[in-house]
């Protein structure tokens, strides 16, 4: 099989991906600002203290592990 | 970009999250950030969502954002971060129906328009196969024709670095079409 060289692959990709002159044709200026409102998916904070008091847990107690797992 | 860079004032502000001055550069840049994704991934609707999220990390960025410099430039290379990660995240989708239709398709050589059309979704199919980086790299210099230097300042690599993701992409992507039966 011969091997295409560069500049006709080149042609194939250029045909194969075509033109893009695509201007944007609106202000997405008011879907930004939507963007922007949007509240951001927050943790509470009693999330990350009960996260906290579990790691402390199963530091000081690792025999603790097995025993939430079989729990859950 | 090749809109007028803005005055330092106005990115001092936008630095300090004032939103007045965000909400002027994005109406300044929207447009070149949008035509800059929509060279890379090649889809205007996409393009449009990818701007909006360009924007928004560059909003969370604020703070890390030197007044002195190139706003257009930062923006840019965002964009292209932007762009890459919605490349690689469309590239897992494709991978996974493609191997399927790829052995299926016949050799073509034939001026006959099906025929044309085929080798053209033959070799888009192909081209997406690559890793995104190289996808990236190709498109914008081997379809786009942008300067290197260009390229290599979106992506925030040498130009050598650039030189050789095209190189790559070109191998791969020759190995590929042979594959599927393309030949000139």
């Amino acid at each position: 099989m011969n091997e295409l060289n560069d500049k006709k692959v080149q042609e194939l990709l250029k045909q194969a991906l075509g033109p893009t002159n695509s201007e944007l044709e609106r202000d997405l200026w008011p879907r930004m600002l939507q963007r922007l409102n949007e509240r951001p998916a927050a943790v509470p904070w009693f999330d990350w203290v009960l996260l906290a008091l579990l790691a402390l847990w199963f530091f000081f107690s690792p025999a603790g592990i097995p025993l939430l797992l079989y729990h859950l | 970009m090749e809109v007028l860079e803005q005055p330092t004032e106005l990115l001092e502000q936008f630095a300090h999250g004032e939103l007045d001055a965000f909400e002027t550069l994005f109406r300044q840049f929207q447009g070149e950030v949008y035509r800059w994704i929509v060279r890379i991934v090649r889809d205007p609707g996409v393009s449009e969502d990818l701007t909006i999220e360009t924007f928004w990390r560059i909003h969370r960025a604020h703070a890390r954002f030197d007044p002195t410099r190139s706003f257009a430039a930062w923006a840019r290379r965002i964009a292209t971060n932007v762009a890459l990660d919605y490349l690689k995240g469309r590239q897992v989708k494709t991978a996974s129906h493609e191997t399927v239709l790829v052995a299926d398709l016949p050799a073509a050589a034939s001026p006959n328009p099906a025929v044309q059309r085929d080798i053209r979704e033959r070799t888009e199919r192909a081209f997406r196969q690559l890793p995104a980086k190289l996808q990236v790299a190709a498109t914008l210099a081997l379809v786009e024709e942008r300067p290197y230097q260009e390229i290599a300042d979106a992506l925030g690599i040498s130009t050598g670095a650039v030189k050789l993701r095209v190189f790559r992409a070109l191998r791969l992507l020759r190995k590929k079409l042979q594959q599927l039966g393309v030949e000139p």
